[in-house]
C-alpha cells in the first residue's frame, strides 16, 4: 500500500499539486485520471522519487520515502516496476536483453537463470519468438508488453504505468489492460497507473483518483463513478457523446429496474 | 549568471559519475562497447586525416623555404614538431570532438527524450555513473589513437617530401631526429589526457541535461561541439604555457 499525505510541489511559481491526500491499496489496479495539465503526470514521478515535493509525504507500506537512506531509497527501487509512455526500451539491447536488465543488475543468477525468467514474463505477457528483436523492430503493442514484461521480471512490489495504452488500438489497449490487471492480482502488487483513457476506467478502474488543477476532486471505483453528481468529474467523464449514451442507458435501466 | 550555473552543473556531474557504481559484470560490457564505438571506431577517418595532412604540411614548409642556405632536413623538422606538439593532439581532438562528441550528445540525448534515462533511475541506478564513466574509461584509450595519428602524419610527410620531389628520404630523417625534446612527447600525451576527460563529460553533459524534443537533440550536439572545441583550445593556450614556456 502506498499512503499519500497532503503532497504539494511546485514549478518556480507555478503550483502543480496542491495538497493531495490518498491511498493506493495492494492487488488493486489504482487509476490517476484527470484532464491534461492536471498533474497527473508530476504527481506520478513524485510518487517514484523522480521529483521532489516542498510538502507532504508519500509512504510505501508505512515507510516515508524522503526519510529513507540512499541504500534504502535503492533498495524500495528495486521493489519497483514501471511502464514508461513511450515504453522506454533501451534502443541498444534486444528484447530479450532489456527483459533481463533488472535481473543483471539487482540479482546474482546465472546468464541461464536470468534467460529462463526473462522467457518466462515473455511468455506471461504473450510475446512468443521476439527474444532476439530489437525494439525498434517491434510494433507499439509488443513494445508496451516488453516495457511490462521489464517492469515485472524482479518481482515487483510495487508497478506504475504511465499511460500504459495511448497510441495502441482500442483492442490492443483493452488487452494490455487486462493484461496489468491480471498482473496485479496475480501477483498481488499495488499497480498505479496514470490514464486519461475512459475505457481503461471501465475496464480495470478499482480505485481511481480523479485530479483537477493539482488537487484531488473526486475518488472512487468504476462502479461509483456513474453515480457520481461531482460536475468535475461529469464534465470529464462524459465529454464523449459515446459516454453520454453509456450514462443514459445506465439511468434508464436503473430507472425501469 | 547561466554560465556559472552550467560550469556548476557540470562539475557536480563529475563528482556523481564516481559514485554508486554500476555492477563490475554490466560495467564491463558497457566499458568494451565504448571502446568499439568512440576509440576503434575513430582509428580510420584518424589515419585518413592524419596522413593526408602530414603531407600538407610538408608539402606547405618545402614551398616556403626559398632560401638555398636552409638545409631541406628542415622539411621534416617543421613537420615532427607541427605534427607532435599541435596536430595530433590538438586538431584531432577538434575533429573527434565533431565525431564523437556528436555521438555521445545524441545518443545520451536521445536517452533522456525517450525516458530511458528516467527507467534507469526509477531502477535506482546511477544513470550518469552507468552512461558516462564507461565513456571516460574507454576514452583513456584515446593517446594510442593519437599515437596513430602522430606515427601516420609523419609517414604522410614522407610520402610527400619523396614522391613531390622536396626533399630526399635521408633529409627528412636526419630532420625528424634533429633536436629531440623527449618532454615534447610528456606535453602532447598529458594534453591527450586531458583532453580525453574533455571530449568524454562535455557532450555527455549537453546530452545528459538537455531538455525537449528530437529537434532540441540536434540542437545539443551542435552547441557539445562549439563548447568541446572552444575547452579544447582553452586548455591546449593554458597547458602549452605552464608547460612549454
Amino acid at each position: 500500500m502506498i499512503e499519500v499525505t497532503n503532497l504539494e510541489k511546485s514549478f518556480g511559481d507555478a503550483h502543480i499539486l496542491k495538497g493531495i491526500s490518498t491511498t493506493f491499496e495492494k492487488g488493486k489496479t489504482n487509476l490517476i485520471i484527470g484532464q491534461s495539465g492536471s498533474g497527473k503526470t508530476v504527481f506520478l514521478k513524485c510518487l517514484l522519487g523522480l521529483f521532489d515535493y516542498e510538502k507532504g509525504k508519500i509512504a510505501y507500506e508505512g515507510q516515508v520515502f524522503a526519510e529513507l537512506s540512499e541504500a534504502e531509497k535503492r533498495d524500495l527501487r528495486a521493489k519497483i516496476g514501471m511502464v514508461f509512455q513511450g515504453g522506454a526500451l533501451f534502443d541498444s539491447m534486444t528484447i530479450e536483453e532489456n527483459v533481463m536488465f533488472p535481473l543483471q543488475m539487482f540479482t546474482k543468477q546465472s546468464k541461464s537463470e536470468m534467460q529462463d525468467r526473462a522467457n518466462f514474463v515473455l511468455n506471461r505477457v504473450e510475446l512468443k519468438d521476439a527474444n532476439k528483436k530489437k525494439p525498434s523492430e517491434a510494433s507499439g503493442g509488443m513494445q508496451k508488453r516488453v516495457a511490462i514484461a521489464r517492469a515485472i521480471v524482479n518481482n515487483p512490489k510495487y508497478l506504475f504505468c504511465d499511460e500504459p495504452n495511448s497510441g495502441l488500438d482500442p483492442k490492443t489497449a483493452i488487452v494490455i489492460d487486462n493484461l496489468i490487471k491480471e498482473i496485479t492480482e496475480e501477483y498481488n502488487i499495488t499497480t498505479v497507473i496514470n490514464t486519461h483513457d475512459m475505457n481503461s476506467v471501465m475496464e480495470i478502474g478499482e480505485k481511481i483518483v480523479f485530479l483537477k488543477d493539482g488537487l484531488k476532486a473526486w475518488e472512487g471505483s468504476k462502479d461509483t463513478i456513474f453515480q457520481t453528481d461531482n460536475e468535475v468529474v461529469t464534465d470529464f467523464v462524459y465529454s464523449s457523446n459515446l459516454f453520454k449514451k453509456v450514462r443514459r442507458m445506465y439511468i434508464e435501466e436503473n430507472e425501469n429496474s | 549568471m547561466q554560465y556559472l550555473h552550467n560550469i556548476g552543473t557540470y562539475f557536480l556531474m563529475i563528482v556523481e559519475m564516481f559514485r554508486k557504481p554500476t555492477r563490475w559484470s554490466v560495467m564491463k560490457q558497457l566499458i568494451l562497447k565504448d571502446i568499439d564505438d568512440l576509440v576503434i571506431g575513430s582509428i580510420g577517418i584518424v589515419a585518413f586525416i592524419s596522413f593526408f595532412v602530414g603531407g600538407v604540411v610538408t608539402i606547405q614548409t618545402a614551398l616556403n623555404m626559398d632560401n638555398p642556405l636552409i638545409p631541406r632536413s628542415l622539411v621534416g623538422f617543421a613537420t615532427r614538431q607541427s605534427v607532435i606538439l599541435e596536430f595530433a593532439p590538438t586538431f584531432i581532438s577538434i575533429i573527434m570532438a565533431g565525431k564523437v562528441g556528436s555521438f555521445i550528445t545524441s545518443s545520451i540525448g536521445t536517452m533522456r527524450v525517450t525516458e530511458q534515462i528516467d527507467a534507469l533511475e526509477v531502477m535506482g541506478i546511477n544513470s550518469l555513473n552507468y552512461l558516462v564513466f564507461p565513456k571516460f574509461i574507454a576514452l583513456t584509450l584515446y593517446p594510442f589513437v593519437i599515437s596513430i595519428a602522430m606515427f601516420l602524419g609523419i609517414v604522410g610527410g614522407l610520402a610527400a617530401c619523396v614522391f613531390g620531389g622536396y626533399a630526399s628520404i635521408d633529409d627528412y630523417i636526419t630532420g625528424l631526429q634533429q633536436d629531440f625534446e623527449p618532454f615534447h612527447m610528456v606535453y602532447a600525451f598529458l594534453k591527450t589526457l586531458l583532453f580525453a576527460f574533455v571530449l568524454a563529460t562535455v557532450p555527455s553533459y549537453h546530452g545528459f541535461y538537455m531538455k525537449g524534443g528530437a529537434l532540441e537533440v540536434g540542437k545539443a550536439s551542435t552547441t557539445s561541439f562549439v563548447w568541446t572545441s572552444v575547452v579544447i583550445i582553452l586548455l591546449n593556450y593554458i597547458l602549452t604555457q605552464m608547460l612549454l614556456s
